[in-house]
């Protein structure tokens, strides 16, 4: 497909930073009301009107894909349409309270997180639910920390995690942040949990899990009632990370598979929109027995009455307040809209988009059957350069090399956004970026508003802020 | 279901474009007969019953959930703490919304999201400037998760041997809690320091604060919303005991009140969603700067200046080692997914209103309470404020008869205050119920 990115700017640089358009300084002891020693001396900011302000972010908005731009078959993040509606319910000024008003005057507030915790224990066959985890890291902190204090209360001290190697980075780094050591899982021939290694990696040590299902190559894990049972055996809880829910719902649910713990990305499974990296939310589900752990304060129903309440074991609070409240709307408007049949369209239309996309590529992929998302392999090219050169193909490239054990990998994930002549144009930004010569990889991207960027000198001398660009002159 | 166009199918989500003869077409393509067939689950976990949601239309949604929250009362809020609401000008709103923002994925492709990069280098540098300290991540959840790490990265850096974090008496107490869970796991442990008329008790503090001591926690404003005035005796007593000084403060308060780094603060946390986020329920923006020394220690994402092949200045996502999707278990922190869009909308805010504006509105944030508290002193049995300090947005207010009675009075006539026990309560004002302050005092003087 055709496609020139804006670029705005000059010689030297694109569209200016705000301080170099103007900035003012002003005298603060002078113009605070406070005395001067509890003040600073002065402060400088940039001084854009509105106007100016107002095309400044216009531009630097059109120097930015999104969604709506196209796809985005970025794998194990999601990135489907995100309904319009969804801010506006959102954005409902009755709604926009402080989260220290008494529950009494919230009655509407409370009776939204009652009902998006129903919704979500539905879909994950849990028993109970906390929204509070503001991303699915968070989720998986609160998850972890749920799990340690479950085994604290039978007095069962318990050291390890165990992580496959093909685990998103933040399992690790969330089993480690919750105390744990992590036990890494080496990968089976097939792609999926190696039944020989996990027996050799759980023991009474074990105090957790944490797997993804389907996997980070798209496939189901089809031993897990046994793997549950493994772990289970052993003391351990199973904990579901929800990176992938989007291949299952309404089909399959983790609290059916033996899943006694698990995250929904509600930015990714109910399209709620990334912003540039965030604001996601991470709610956690648990089994009964569980529950009784989970943040506080909790939500509940009482004669038509909504209340918070603490339950009585919790882990304590792992945010501020609620969470990350307008996400949790527009997650609540999603599901609503689509409802138990929508919702297993939605999956079923993921992994036929995944299946056709690739279908039409002219790319190994060596791992099947694959659901919502599958890794195809660039072979002897580098991965990352034709990801470069298909960006010249008007398409968003899909995840580069991960997971790890498939070499030069590309995980593509369509989602069901995309119809079938989006797809066959994005295959065919697959397949042309595959055919073109080592210099045109090279010299990708040139359709984009700046050519390939040097990642390699920003790391090795940081220029972190718009100071330390001054410095440097 | 009820709305009309091509997508209103009985069955079926209305956001995959699929048409039937599409959906035919593709599936012949793969070779399979229905996309049931492409689902490789065991019939053992299979789900075969009903989720029991009931699909409805947009409009049906908007009417449901405009009657939901219809049912929340309609009460002016004079409450703050660790949340406070400032105006937000529609431009954020209007910017904010663009499509390419808000649905754009965190930059991983550089060289096709200069945009959304160059926005969130422009709110590290306005940070940056705010705080003095040349190293700000492009966000954190929260103030109370900003602590959180910050307290970790305490327990990571070399020159720090302690493995104590000293808070105030007086915290949130959900950061407290939030803390507590970001420490679990470490070798670090959480102690308190009093406090002395609402400030920081600096001899009470310089007695705690010992070689054993790992973070030296302070806020400006205080959680009562008192201005702190030894900040740099603080910053003293800290470097003294080998240990890092971390500010709690916001956006609008970095705009007049002292310097974190001309105090000796090491990392500053806080509310960055003070500008830029209505009141959402206490969703935030975590701000967090550090020392150029702590570079490596940071959590979370941060921009970096480059240049691309054409010799143009560009933005890219840099450090990325520190990260979890690199170092995984070695990683500075586990967040991936932050706050970016609320960062986007906080650089809008801030630089919509320029250094007189901030400075204009953190002076009425110092003026508004203090003339509410005059007038709430005025009333018999009413004294304010308790603490003889400057205040900022807010104060406590003793009152003879019983504090929850009186906010329950308040309530019944719209008003919400905050109660901090038998005979105190807490009154927050901003630019936003600024012109409600009357109405509160009456409200009071019938209360009473």
């Amino acid at each position: 497909m055709n496609h020139d990115q804006a670029r705005y700017g000059d010689d030297d640089r694109y569209e200016p930073l705000l301080s170099e358009t103007g900035t003012a300084t002003v005298d603060v002891d002078e113009a605070s009301p406070l005395p001067t020693d509890l003040t600073r001396d002065e402060l400088e900011l940039p001084t854009s009107s509105e106007p100016e302000l107002s095309r400044h972010y216009t531009r630097l908005s059109q120097m930015n894909w999104s969604v709506e731009t196209g796809p985005y078959p970025l794998g194990s993040c999601t990135m489907k349409y995100n309904p319009s509606f969804t801010e506006d319910v959102a954005a409902d000024p009755n709604a926009a309270v402080h989260p220290e008003r008494s529950e009494e005057t919230i009655q509407g507030t409370l009776e939204l997180l009652a009902g998006l915790q129903d919704y979500l224990a539905r879909i994950g066959g849990m028993d109970a639910v906390t929204l509070q985890p503001p991303a699915g890291a968070a989720g998986e902190f609160t998850g972890i920390h749920v799990a340690k204090a479950y085994h604290e209360s039978r007095e069962d001290d318990r050291s390890e995690v165990i992580v496959p190697a093909s685990a998103h980075g933040t399992n690790f780094a969330s089993a480690a942040m919750a105390g744990y050591d992590v036990v890494e899982l080496p990968s089976g021939e097939d792609g999926r949990v190696d039944l020989d290694a996990l027996e050799a990696a759980v023991s009474e040590e074990t105090a957790a899990l944490m797997l993804t299902n389907p996997n980070t190559v798209g496939l189901f894990e089809r031993d897990i009632v046994e793997i549950a049972d493994m772990v289970h055996d052993a003391g351990g809880l199973l904990y579901y990370d929800g990176a992938n829910l989007n291949a299952l719902l309404g089909r399959a649910r983790p609290g059916d598979m033996g899943f006694d713990v698990m995250h929904y990305n509600v930015h990714k499974t109910f399209a709620t929109p990334h912003g540039g990296g965030g604001p996601g939310a991470g709610p956690v589900g648990v089994r009964k027995e569980l529950a009784e752990f989970l943040p506080r304060p909790r939500v509940r129903e009482h004669d038509g009455e909504y209340e918070l309440y603490d339950p009585e074991r919790s882990i304590g609070k792992v945010h501020g307040y609620q969470g990350n409240w307008l996400v949790l709307v527009k997650a609540y408007a999603y599901i609503a809209r689509l409802g138990d049949t929508g919702l297993e369209d939605a999956s079923a239309k993921s992994v036929l988009n995944a299946n056709y996309l690739a279908e039409q590529l002219e790319y190994d992929i060596p791992y099947s059957p694959f659901h919502h998302e599958f890794a195809a392999t660039a072979g002897d090219r580098d991965a990352a350069d034709v990801a470069k050169r298909m960006l010249d193909y008007g398409v968003h490239p899909p995840t580069t090399k991960w997971p790890e054990f498939v070499p030069e990998a590309m995980l593509t994930e369509p989602t069901e956004a995309e119809n079938k002549t989006s797809l066959d144009d994005l295959a065919e930004a697959f397949n042309s970026a595959m055919a073109d010569s080592a210099e045109e990889l090279a010299a990708a991207p040139s359709k984009t508003t700046a050519s390939r960027i040097d990642q390699a000198t920003a790391a090795r001398e940081p220029q972190l802020s718009w100071h330390a660009l001054d410095d440097e002159e | 279901m009820t709305d009309a166009g091509r997508h209103e199918r009985a069955d079926g989500t209305p956001y995959a474009p699929h048409t039937s003869e599409e959906t035919a077409a593709m599936l012949d393509a793969v070779g399979a007969d229905s996309e049931a067939e492409l689902f490789d689950v065991p019939d053992d976990v299979r789900f075969d019953g009903n989720l029991g949601i009931e699909p409805r239309s947009e409009r049906e949604l908007r009417a449901e959930l405009s009657s939901m929250f219809a049912r929340n009362d309609d009460l002016t809020e004079f409450l703050g703490r660790d949340h406070h609401s400032h105006y937000v000008p529609s431009v954020v709103d209007d910017l904010s919304q663009r499509a390419e923002f808000l649905t754009s994925y965190t930059q991983y492709q550089p060289e096709i999201a200069q945009g959304f990069l160059q926005v969130l280098f422009e709110y590290q540098s306005l940070i940056a400037e705010l705080t003095g300290l040349p190293v700000a991540n492009c966000s954190m959840y929260d103030a109370a998760t900003g602590l959180g790490e910050a307290a970790r990265l305490a327990g990571r850096v070399r020159s720090v041997s302690g493995t104590r974090v000293l808070v105030p008496e007086r915290l949130h107490e959900n950061k407290r809690a939030v803390l507590d869970n970001y420490v679990d796991g470490t070798d670090l442990e959480v102690a308190t320091y009093p406090m002395d008329d609402g400030n920081v008790d600096v001899d009470a503090l310089s007695d705690l604060a010992d070689q054993g001591t790992a973070l030296v926690y302070v806020e400006n404003p205080t959680v009562r919303g008192t201005i702190e005035e030894r900040l740099a005796d603080v910053g003293a007593i800290t470097d003294e005991a080998g240990a890092l000084f971390c500010l709690g403060t916001d956006t609008v308060a970095l705009g007049l009140l002292e310097e974190p780094e001309s105090v000796g603060a090491d990392i500053v946390v806080g509310e960055a969603d003070a500008l830029g986020m209505p009141t959402a329920y206490g969703m935030g923006l975590g701000l967090f700067a550090t020392r150029e020394s702590f570079l490596r220690q940071v959590p979370g994402r941060l921009v970096g200046a480059s240049e691309d092949t054409s010799g143009r200045r560009t933005y890219t996502l840099t450090l990325q080692t520190r990260e979890q999707h690199i170092r995984k278990e070695r990683a500075t922190s586990n967040i991936c997914t932050n706050q970016a869009w609320v960062a986007l909308r906080t650089a809008m805010h801030l630089a919509w209103l320029g250094p007189d504006g901030l400075v204009d509105l953190g002076s009425q944030c110092v003026q508004e309470a203090t003339s509410l508290a005059n007038e709430l002193n005025d009333i018999q049995g009413v004294r304010a404020p308790v603490h003889d300090r400057h205040h900022f947005r807010e104060f406590v207010v003793r009152t003879d008869q019983p504090a929850p009675a009186i906010a329950e009075d308040l309530e019944a006539s719209g008003h919400a205050v905050h109660v901090v026990d038998e005979h105190l309560l807490q009154v927050c004002v901003t630019d936003v119920n600024a012109a409600e302050t009357d109405a509160l005092v009456d409200a009071f003087e019938e209360a009473i």
